[in-house]
């Protein structure tokens, strides 16, 4: 069975004044599906999420959600959608189930309230101005109001930023549901551990452009080629990478991923352990894990927005 | 049946201006500083106003303060208070959030402009009895009346709405403020043109000057104020078309 696409993105550029927020981008969104966005900060996700949501005029490229022109059909795309912003979206004053029941009203079968009040854990600050709420609280309510009137899809921006881990726990536990029942979900998240417990595709975006896309699996599994992560209880002496990696000899890669770890990506055997091995005990630097296996997202992560980083930075210099 | 599953739709349209209505309406009422605005600074200018004008013998008395007052009132509510709401509307992304709610704009401001109604009946009830009490012997024209109000309110709403979609939030603020107290002090309000000497032609045509003596005429002398609902009408015009050019929404 194959459904239409329920975003579809297409060569969209977005520039503000004189920089260039998203460059050339384009990604679907499977229906039924919870797609994670992922990209540093700046990378363009806030400001592709807006343009799907209506907010702003595609400069270049084109964008569909649920078929429909969030321009110029905006009307009948937002009662099918629901929206969850960064911050923000309430009166100071307001209280928080108020606020809820407000949202609620607006939209012709809302789910009820009570319901979304205790699933999120909201029912302690229902008579609290939404000043006095903390920030996960705050949080919390932006979904609610983001789902309250059962849309087909919802674009949450950084759901859990700030939440502390029982909580989000609880978030992510609600977007499942969501996916369960039959919601498109689109989030933003710079949590690797958010995307490749939640997500069914994740989008990688840097510098506004794309640059990895798969399913949490695709994306780690990286071809047939293994990792070893390695990681040392001191900051690496300068160059250390490229001397390891003149060491490996061809068909290994060295990435340093911080001052104290790196990532070896090549045939992940003995003789690559031993040199690895070898070549911490030379260079009198204490190992303090050694990973062999899976590279996680996070890896996948660093490495493709590190790889666009350098390339920048050659641009910049060669210019 | 699950609890999420998609039942996508838009309330009716006149459900959700209410609905718009209502939360307006309580926000502004809840807020101490509006109340203070809306309700006890008229009723200060009026008792204050009708008592010290018969300790300096002066010609005017509560039949001329009582329209004035409720002419400030409109003004408080529908250019102060609604442009520091707005501009923190801004602020908090509130506008912002309704915008990808199923409210339209034209729904919004029907919800904002119902919602001024509702709290401009307040405080003609509130001043009306104080007046009352005071003494007040209105001469009415009963649709001059409401047109003065209804007008008076879309004149100074869509000048509000220009200050707080061009300023930020706290500028809005001390803009609306100042303006509220230069036009109650020198705009021809609580005080009628004539008091002001050769000025007096000049502030007839700001709009307080036109709020102020068409609600003189229409609560005074039973009169339909053509000329001042005609200047209303005017600022509206102007006030609307540029709140239409200039409104940010973020």
């Amino acid at each position: 069975m194959t459904e239409q696409p329920a975003v579809v993105v297409d060569g969209l550029v977005m520039r503000y004044a004189d920089k260039l927020a998203v460059d050339g981008l384009s990604l679907t969104v499977a229906a039924h599906s919870i797609t994670a966005v992922l990209g540093p900060n700046g990378a363009g996700k806030t400001t592709t999420l807006e343009t799907c949501e209506g907010y702003r005029k595609p400069q270049q490229g084109s964008v569909r959600v649920l078929g429909l022109d969030p321009v110029r059909q905006r009307s009948q795309l937002l009662p099918r959608i629901g929206v969850m912003l960064q911050s923000g979206g309430a009166w100071s004053g307001v209280r928080a189930v108020e606020m809820l029941r407000h949202v609620a009203r607006l939209h012709a079968h809302p789910v009820d309230v009570d319901v979304l009040v205790e699933r999120l854990g909201l029912g302690d600050c229902g008579r609290t101005t939404y000043r006095r709420l903390s920030g996960g609280q705050q949080q919390r309510l932006g979904l609610a109001m983001a789902v309250v009137g059962r849309p087909e899809l919802v674009f949450v921006d950084e759901p859990t930023a700030g939440l502390d881990p029982a909580v989000r726990r609880e978030v992510w536990a609600l977007l499942e549901e969501l996916r369960t029942d039959g919601v498109t979900v689109v989030l933003t998240t710079h949590y690797m551990d958010e995307a490749e417990r939640l997500a069914d595709t994740v989008h990688i975006i840097d510098r506004g452009r794309l640059v990895g896309s798969g399913s949490p699996l695709e994306l780690t599994r990286g071809g047939s080629v293994a990792t070893i992560r390695l990681v040392v209880t001191e900051p690496f002496p300068p160059g250390a990478p490229d001397h390891l990696a003149a060491s490996l000899g061809p068909g290994t890669e060295v990435t340093q991923l911080d001052a104290v770890s790196l990532l070896v990506t090549g045939p992940a055997d003995a003789s690559t352990l031993g040199k690895v091995s070898r070549w911490c005990e030379e260079q009198g630097v204490l190992p303090e894990s050694l990973t062999l296996g899976q590279r996680n997202l996070e890896d996948v992560f660093l490495e493709l927005t590190d790889h666009a980083d350098h390339a920048d930075h050659a641009d910049l210099e060669s210019s | 049946m699950s609890t999420f599953a998609p039942a996508p739709g838009a309330a009716p349209v006149v459900r959700q201006v209410l609905a718009q209505a209502s939360m307006e309406t309580r926000l502004m009422l809840r807020n101490g500083e509006q109340l203070l605005l809306a309700v006890v600074i008229p009723v200060i200018v009026l008792v204050g106003g009708v008592q010290g004008a018969e300790r300096v013998d002066l010609s005017y008395g509560v039949d001329t303060f009582a329209p004035g007052v409720l002419a400030l009132a409109i003004m408080s509510t529908s250019f102060t208070a609604l442009a520091i709401a707005t501009g923190f509307e801004r602020r908090y992304g509130v506008l912002k959030r309704l915008g990808a709610s199923p409210l339209s704009r034209t729904g919004l401001l029907g919800g904002k402009v119902l919602a001024l109604l509702a709290v401009e009946l307040v405080q003609v009830v509130v001043i009306s009895a104080v007046a009352l009490g005071l003494g007040w012997d209105p001469s009415v024209d009963v649709l001059g009346a409401l047109a003065t109000v209804v007008l008076g309110t879309a004149a100074f709403a869509s000048l509000g709405l220009l200050v707080a979609g061009s300023l930020r939030a706290e500028a809005t603020l001390a803009a609306a403020n100042l303006v509220y107290l230069l036009l109650m002090a020198g705009g021809a309000v609580v005080l009628p043109a004539t008091a002001y000497g050769s000025f007096g032609d000049v502030v007839s045509w700001l709009p307080s000057g036109a709020l102020g003596e068409a609600m003189r005429a229409a609560l005074g002398d039973a009169a339909f104020p053509v000329r001042d609902l005609v200047v209303l009408a005017a600022w509206t015009v102007v006030g609307a078309s540029a709140t239409a050019r200039t409104f940010r929404w973020e």
